[in-house]
């Protein structure tokens, strides 16, 4: 067993795969906590589907299977959908999350006509494009890999550098543009980043799963603190961990996809963190009630035995 | 044999999380009276109307409408709730909207007829919203929908009601409708509990007072309950109070 | 006549959508509705694994229990303290995977295509037929369907004011003494039954645009809960029969084009309605100030 483990890791290819999945993680881990904190947890799912149509115009356009070509389609895409849910909001007494499936599913709908037209078409490669429903990290190619790193970092460093204002702009956006901060440009960049991560994410877990990158690792980390600094990192390491025992499980020979594993590996912290964490958790929240109950029987017990003392007294 | 209370509480404690929002709550309502509930922000107003009508998970205590279960007794009660608490872009007319007062009575299968929409159109005429019965609800200013909500409860032809925040973001032509409704239910001897937060018309509408702040700190008839004193003790350091004559102005500091 | 079947499917799925849908869009659930129907996918292929057919009315239960499954999750989470929203993404992407990851496992075992599970093949629907005594009755995707409507219809037909109620104002609704939690879960349940019914002919994840899109898009026409449900149910078969249209003219999917006329007509309406299309919003509010200042 620990051979296997080893040997996997001594392949190079396979090494790279999960360098590039590890930073994936980390990278959506990190702005999957804003997202959350911004109350946006699910626009993550609405651009990882609207990106679909985005990345089938880039392929047809070009022929070629490139991800930054990808890139600036799925951006474009995600651009499209933020603004139409943001006008149908606005214009129409359509809420939020009715506006947000309207635009998850049309868009996705027409992506799936653009896969369908490219499949049939047989001009496309095939077997790149249909990998991104669920994502195939072992049929990533080395400069894929490198690339995907490379994006990571960028996000992870625009994260870093941008910490102050990110953190103003989920808490208190009002206040933020009354400290002269560019809040529409910021909150464009946070989107963006979003997007970015999930282009990226696409051919490790696919579009389809490419939300719980975004969301369950930031979730799992608010459980266990109330400071900014520390949920981002925690929620980057939980993501990073994911993507390592996703990636591992789905390399060590079963053909399962890289995706689901990855998904159900943080699917995994979450609740460990939903039970465990402290404060948060459910085992410290019975223990909670528990004792909010002891307390106002206490009470009630020490206010009787004075009025009955009271009552002594008089008497 | 004497008639049991409207609405008796006994020992009612709620906690949302830890914190508890009532603790201890005991009273006895007596019947025909209009029964104001006052008390500062987060004193739990609104959580005992709604734990009474259990519509929140009690940590202790019993409440007895007409002396039993409130299960039992639903269709004794009428609930007026926030404004704010429903969407009013829900496509339907205010005429439908009151018809929904009915539903408890029409039990499960029954589909609302001619009868119930005779007795809406009646509700709808004590509210002065005839006028009003087949417009689309987004359509009518807040006066007017909390009027809807109103003549909703008169629907429900019950003998106790509960509002939560009538009087809330109304125009003046509403808030005098309103207290002319609660006179008008109270000579019919119905008992009526009101969460209010204008302490300035407290002893104008209301007879009897509740002083609420997560504990009941008082209780009675609206002249000897509504004292200085008391408010003191519900606000605590919050309330300035200035003598003009008889009539006393009472300013609350901070966010009222 | 396979013509014939495919339609006749597409109007039943778009009819059993267009119905729940319009409550899903009232009560704010339409990403709930989404949850649902990623989180079908485990439901049916343990239903699956477990009765070794793709019965109907095994698979109908099965993913019932698991669609009721995700929303008491969802609630749970979102009361221990999480935000709605991300409970849902949580909580579906989950099941999802699971989904995925035992279709992987059993893939010998299971006819199941992934692909087909996904974007639905309601092109195949007419050949998979049921004998019922020797006598073909049909395809077995439109029995599906339309069992799942009738009893869509019935309950709907027996407890309107109820859920009508339940939407509007639930806090109501339990004063009166009306189980709202029941037909919360009721609902929930309908939608999970039509989910699995229709995935066959629009897939798994397309079932949220059918359930989401035609409610939303006769939302913008009317502001009667009755004539709502009427106007989704007709917008929902005019979008699968045009759909279908489409697909044969760009050699494309079919449940894809059903979902992008969907959203065309969604678009028309957003901007053309007479009461809340953005056009004619716009001419009322330049006539309003035209003649104000006029007077």
């Amino acid at each position: 067993m620990a051979g296997e483990w080893l040997a996997l890791f001594r392949d190079p290819n396979a090494q790279w795969i999960l360098f590039g999945c590890m930073l994936l993680g980390l990278g959506s881990g990190v702005i999957g906590s804003f997202a959350y904190l911004r109350k946006q947890s699910l626009m993550g799912d609405a651009l990882a589907h609207a990106a679909l149509p985005g990345v089938c115009i880039a392929f047809m356009l070009s022929g070629s299977k490139s991800i930054l070509l990808f890139l600036i389609g799925a951006a474009a895409a995600g651009v499209v959908a933020t603004f139409g849910i943001g006008f149908i909001t606005r214009h129409t007494r359509i809420k939020q999350d009715a506006a947000l499936a309207i635009v998850l599913s049309v868009f996705f709908g027409i992506g799936i006509v653009l896969l369908t037209r490219i499949q049939h078409s047989g001009a496309g490669n095939q077997s790149g494009l249909d990998k991104f429903l669920f994502g195939q990290a072992a049929s990533m190619v080395r400069s894929d890999v490198i690339l995907m790193a490379v994006i990571s970092a960028v996000l992870i460093a625009v994260c870093a550098l941008l910490f102050k204002e990110f953190k103003l702009l989920s808490f208190d956006p009002g206040f933020a543009r009354g400290l002269g901060y560019p809040v529409a440009f910021l909150e464009q960049l946070i989107m963006l980043l979003i997007v970015i991560a999930v282009v990226v994410g696409i051919q490790a877990v696919g579009v389809v799963l490419m939300a719980a990158l975004l969301i369950t690792p930031a979730v799992s980390a608010r459980y266990w603190t109330e400071k900014l600094g520390v949920m981002v990192v925690l929620s980057g390491v939980i993501g990073a961990l994911s993507g390592l025992v996703g990636t591992y499980v789905s390399a060590s020979g079963n053909n399962l996809p890289t995706g689901p594993l990855t998904v159900l590996a943080s699917t995994v912290l979450f609740v460990v963190s939903v039970v465990f964490a402290p404060r948060r958790g459910l085992l410290s929240k019975v223990l909670l009630r528990a004792a909010a109950r002891n307390e106002l029987r206490r009470e009630k017990e020490f206010l009787l035995a004075e009025r009955r003392e009271r009552r002594e007294e008089a008497v | 044999m004497k008639r049991a209370n409207p609405l008796s509480i006994e020992d009612l404690s709620v906690a949302y999380q830890k914190k508890p929002v009532l603790r201890d709550i005991t009273f006895e309502a007596p019947e025909g009276k209009l029964i104001g509930i006052v008390g500062p922000n987060g004193a739990g107003k609104s959580t005992l109307i709604k734990a009474a009508l259990g519509l929140i998970p009690r940590l202790s205590g019993s409440v007895a409408i007409y002396g039993k279960p409130y299960s039992e007794q639903r269709k004794l009660v009428g609930y007026v709730p926030q404004r704010e608490s429903v969407d009013w872009d829900f496509p339907t007319n205010a005429l439908d909207v009151v018809m929904m007062g009915r539903y408890g009575h029409l039990g499960w299968f029954r589909r609302p007829g001619t009868a119930e929409k005779k007795r809406a159109m009646e509700c709808l005429e004590k509210v002065g919203m005839a006028d009003f019965a087949g417009r689309q609800i987004s359509q009518l200013s807040g006066g007017q929908q909390q009027r809807i909500f109103l003549a909703r409860a008169l629907a429900q032809d019950a003998n106790l009601y509960f509002m939560d925040e009538p009087f809330v973001g109304v125009d003046a032509a509403t808030e005098k409708a309103i207290v002319t409704l609660l006179n008008e239910l109270k000579t019919q001897g119905k008992t009526v509990l009101v969460v209010h937060h204008d302490l300035a018309t407290v002893k104008e509408y209301f007879d009897w007072v509740m002083l609420l702040n997560e504990r009941l700190i008082s209780f009675g008839p609206a002249e000897t309950t509504f004292t200085a004193d008391n408010l003191q003790r519900a606000y605590g350091g919050k309330l300035t109070m200035l003598d003009h004559g008889d009539r006393s102005a009472i300013l609350v500091s901070g966010r009222g | 006549m396979s013509t014939f079947w495919i339609i006749l499917t597409g109007a039943l799925v778009a009819s059993a959508c267009g119905i729940v849908g319009c409550f899903l869009v009232l009560r704010r659930m339409a990403l709930v509705g989404d949850a649902i129907s990623h989180s079908v996918l485990p439901g049916i292929v343990i239903a699956f694994l477990i009765s070794g057919s793709r019965d109907s009315l095994a698979m109908m239960l099965g993913a019932a229990a698991i669609g009721l499954v995700t929303v008491f999750l969802i609630q749970w989470f979102h009361q221990s303290g999480v935000q709605s929203d991300a409970s849902i993404g949580v909580v579906f992407t989950a099941l999802f995977a699971v989904g995925v990851v035992l279709v992987s496992l059993y893939t010998r075992h299971i006819d199941l295509d992934l692909d087909c599970v996904l974007y639905g093949e309601i092109a195949y629907v007419p050949w998979n037929t049921i004998e019922l005594a020797g006598i073909d009755i049909g395809p077995k995707a439109v029995w599906g369907v339309g069992i799942a409507l009738a009893l869509i219809l019935a309950l709907l037909f027996l407890f309107y004011k109820q859920f009508k109620i339940c939407s509007f104002d639930p806090a109501m609704a339990a004063a009166v003494g009306i189980p709202v939690a029941l037909f919360h879960y009721l609902l929930m349940g309908l939608v999970s039954v039509t989910t699995v019914a229709s995935f066959e002919s629009v897939g798994a994840i397309l079932v949220v645009g059918m359930l989401v899109v035609p409610p939303a898009t006769a939302y913008l026409l009317t502001e009667k809960l009755g004539r709502m449900i009427a106007y989704s149910v007709a917008i929902g078969c005019a979008s699968s029969v045009l759909g279908y249209g489409l697909a044969s003219l760009l050699d494309a999917s079919i449940a894809g084009c059903m979902i992008a006329v969907a959203g065309g007509l969604f678009l028309v309406a957003l901007l053309f309605s007479p009461s809340h299309g953005v056009i004619f919003r716009k001419l009322r509010q330049k006539r309003m100030i035209r003649h104000r200042t006029a007077s």
